[in-house]
């Protein structure tokens, strides 16, 4: 698993490229948590695009983070083209707190 | 299609469970399925073989196997682990349930399972194990029909 971390003004974007999955999640969860309360962040903008496979401990990783956006009025919004990801993030019931833009643009747009 | 079967065994290690699924869609891949029904196996594999290690085995080491049936147009996963076992399989099947919520698990595990597979079967006892079957058809087969 490759993640780029990036702040952009008072948004953590996250970049993945890999596979998302249990054994992968924990380092992740590390990092971007790290950034997120070091640098004292508001949004945090996931974008999924460069995953290869996804599975339920990506659910528990996206409802984590936006637990801690909304503790500082902050929000989670997800890249994603991909009907694969989608399935997984609809099945989770995610999309109903959770933005998905097919852009960083937009999503950036949107905040 | 002819029968065929395979069985796997490995350590309880994370980093085992991209071995297992991509294991599982190579032996499934003699059936022809689409690119979404190899994604749905590799994800039903991942979440049943996250459950042996988290679960099963709360991280200690312990053997997962994993065993897959080719039978006519239909393929069976098993995976088993010789854990703690489930004390109530119900409400672990319930969406969202987690019996470890300090994990930040989604508890989605067994609706994954269930939603990308035609079929979960979950056997377990107490202090003995756990054994998840899944079947699932494919439809290129189906067509072929």
């Amino acid at each position: 698993m490759y993640l780029s971390v990036e702040k952009h003004k008072n948004n953590l974007l996250v970049q993945f490229k890999g596979e998302l999955d249990h054994h992968t999640t924990e380092t992740v969860r590390q990092k971007i948590d790290q950034q997120y309360f070091d640098q004292r962040l508001k949004n945090i903008i996931l974008d999924l695009r460069g995953l290869t496979f996804m599975d339920s401990s990506g659910i528990g990783l996206i409802m984590g983070r936006y637990k801690n956006c909304l503790e500082k009025n902050g929000s989670v919004s997800i890249i994603s083209d991909s009907s694969y990801v989608d399935k997984i993030l609809r099945m989770s019931g995610l999309l109903k707190i959770v933005n998905v833009y097919p852009t960083i643009e937009a999503a950036i747009e949107n905040l | 299609m002819e029968k065929n079967y395979m069985k796997l065994e490995f350590l309880s290690k994370s980093s085992n469970e991209s071995f297992a699924r991509v294991v599982v869609a190579a032996f499934a891949s003699q059936l022809d399925p689409t690119l979404e029904e190899l994604s749905d196996i590799k994800t039903a594999v991942s979440e049943a073989v996250t459950n042996a290690i988290i679960h099963g085995y709360e991280y200690r080491e312990g053997i997962v196997i994993v065993e897959s049936k080719i039978t006519g147009e239909e393929i069976e996963i098993i995976v088993e682990d010789k854990g703690i076992g489930i004390s109530n399989i119900e409400k672990a099947r319930e969406p969202f349930y987690t019996s470890k919520p300090n994990l930040e698990r989604s508890g989605m595990g067994f609706t994954v399972m269930e939603t990308f597979m035609d079929s979960l079967e979950i056997e377990s006892i107490k202090g003995e194990g756990t054994i998840v079957r899944m079947r699932k058809k494919f439809k290129s087969l189906l067509d072929k029909e």
